[in-house]
């Protein structure tokens, strides 16, 4: 198979304000990340030639892309906006690499926004992601995004002896990060006693379980490994890419503690020659607390079953051996809906430069960052590092 | 507000003329013999093509479950007991598990198949634990 390792970088990165940011529709906050990504990598809007983003749910537009390259007045390539939920943010790095090797385009822009709190009520939100449900089969039980996810949790607590104390850790350990970040929508640190004394959402999820509901859009500029070198700042390098597909309702699922973020790890970690060992700091898709738990066992951080006790031991908090989700995750930076992992991707970015301040992971050089989409289905996995090879 | 009503397919059909017939419907394929849910027009194991309705036993166990304290509208009063059920025939199924305290529920537990009328069309399965007396 012909590898993309190391054939193309980032070069170019930016988020727009999040949080809670009223006044600005979904396509104002993606344009908005999309300049801020150009003036990053110092280079004007002709110089794309590819666009991808993603739909927002607050401001659906049926041909998305497009309509983005309109706004923004460019006249790209390639032109296309992909949906498989929050994986993703991830997918596209995979085709976007995919067409940069082939000829197809050279500097892709991926921009991606949403505004799920302040362009959505509450309900209206919850209801649009509630749809990922099967319409006829699960949908008419009325089970919440946090329903199907404690579905998991559930299962996981009942095979393995993991305790609602474990999950908190991801809540606690994501917070101390967000401290650490002038960015984050949340920065006041909690406590598992503080997790586990929050309102229950669905057993054995408490409301700290659940990742936010933010405003908010990043921005990523991907180029060839040759022309890399010619931005202001140091690339990025793809050293490794997979996804995994296992279903899409979380009642076909074939496993229910075990997901398909075992493969599409595999696959990044066979493309980049590298194992879990040569981590230095991971981002890993938070949307609820028993999601990163999943991750860290079926990444290969821990083995399966021992989520738990790797939590406990801190090593995801800062300064530990493996810092999960510097930036603060969603579940305290910002979680705009589909768009949520990018800036998982960003921050990458910034850490990967050196550039991440306070909260810079010392001696960082390789990166994992992960993403999943619909309910633990469509997985995608990168592994990003200072150096092409 | 109303709760989500299902929209049956003429392909799905069978399966809603059961529930509301007070029988859990599941296809079967000749192909191979096995069970699956939900309906579909090839066989999820070994792709075939000719696929019967069969009644089913109408018993399985709880493979996972959820207490939903937020209704996902005000048509869905909480708590209730959103669980995916492992049918005796094999397929899984999401449902709901009725008439128990969240607190007698445990992953393993037998449960039987029950309907409740939603609307003049639509019958909606749900579960309830088996009684002790059931279990030997």
């Amino acid at each position: 198979m012909h590898s993309l390792r190391g054939q193309v970088a980032i070069v170019g990165a930016a988020d727009t304000e999040v949080g809670v940011v009223p006044g600005k529709s979904p396509t104002e906050l993606c344009v908005e990340a999309a300049l801020g990504a150009l003036a990053d990598a110092g280079i004007r809007k002709e110089q794309v030639d590819g666009l991808i983003t993603c739909n927002a749910f607050a401001e659906p537009i049926m041909y998305h892309a497009e309509a983005i390259a309109e706004y923004l007045q460019i006249f790209p390539r390639l032109c296309m906006s992909v949906n498989t939920g929050g994986g993703t943010t991830f997918s596209v790095l995979q085709h976007a690499a995919a067409a940069i090797v082939t000829g197809v385009a050279d500097t892709i822009l991926v921009s991606m926004a949403d505004s799920l709190r302040s362009f959505m009520s509450r309900e209206q939100a919850m209801r649009v992601q509630s749809s990922t449900g099967h319409p006829q089969f699960e949908q008419p039980y009325g089970p919440t995004v946090p329903a199907y996810y404690a579905l998991i949790g559930q299962a996981h607590m009942a095979e393995f002896g993991t305790t609602a104390e474990q999950f908190a850790e991801v809540a606690v350990s994501c917070r101390a990060h967000a401290a650490l970040n002038p960015t984050a929508q949340m920065r006041e640190p909690i406590t598992v006693e503080d997790v586990l004394a929050s309102r229950m959402i669905a057993d054995p999820l408490h409301l700290l379980d659940c990742s936010l509901v933010s405003d908010g859009g990043a921005a990523v500029i991907v180029t060839s490994a040759e022309r890399a070198g010619d931005f202001p700042h140091p690339p990025v390098y793809l050293l490794g890419m997979g996804e995994g597909h296992s279903h899409e309702h979380i009642s076909q699922a074939a496993d229910l503690t075990t997901s398909a973020a075992r493969v599409s790890g595999e696959r990044a970690y066979a493309m980049a020659g590298l194992g879990p060992g040569d981590i230095d700091f991971a981002q890993l898709y938070d949307c609820f607390t028993p999601t990163v738990l999943v991750e860290l066992e079926d990444l290969g951080f821990c083995a399966k079953g021992e989520g738990g006790p790797f939590l406990q031991s801190g090593a995801t908090r800062p300064g530990g051996s493996l810092p999960v989700n510097t930036h603060g995750g969603m579940l305290s930076h910002c979680h705009p809906g589909n768009p949520g992992a990018m800036f998982a991707l960003t921050e990458t970015v910034w850490q990967l430069r050196h550039a991440a301040g306070e909260r810079q992971v010392a001696d960082a050089h390789t990166a994992l960052v992960h993403a999943q989409g619909g309910i633990m289905s469509s997985h995608a996995t990168l592994i990003l590092g200072r150096e092409a090879g | 507000m109303k709760r989500i009503l299902p929209s049956p397919t003429p392909l799905s059909e069978p399966y809603w003329q059961g529930c509301r017939d007070g029988v859990l419907r599941l296809q079967h394929c000749n192909g191979c013999g096995r069970y699956q849910f939900y309906p579909r027009n090839l066989c999820s194991h070994c792709s075939g093509r000719e696929l019967a309705w069969r009644d089913a036993s109408g018993r399985g166990r709880v493979a996972t479950f959820t207490v939903v304290r937020r209704g996902v509208s005000p048509a869905y009063e909480a708590p209730y007991i959103v669980a995916l059920i492992d049918l005796a025939e094999g397929p899984r199924m999401m449902s709901w598990l009725v008439d128990t305290e969240p607190e007698d529920v445990v992953i393993g537990a037998p449960v039987t198949v029950d309907f409740e009328a939603w609307s003049d069309d639509v019958s909606m399965p749900v579960f309830r634990l088996e009684q002790e007396e059931s279990e030997s």
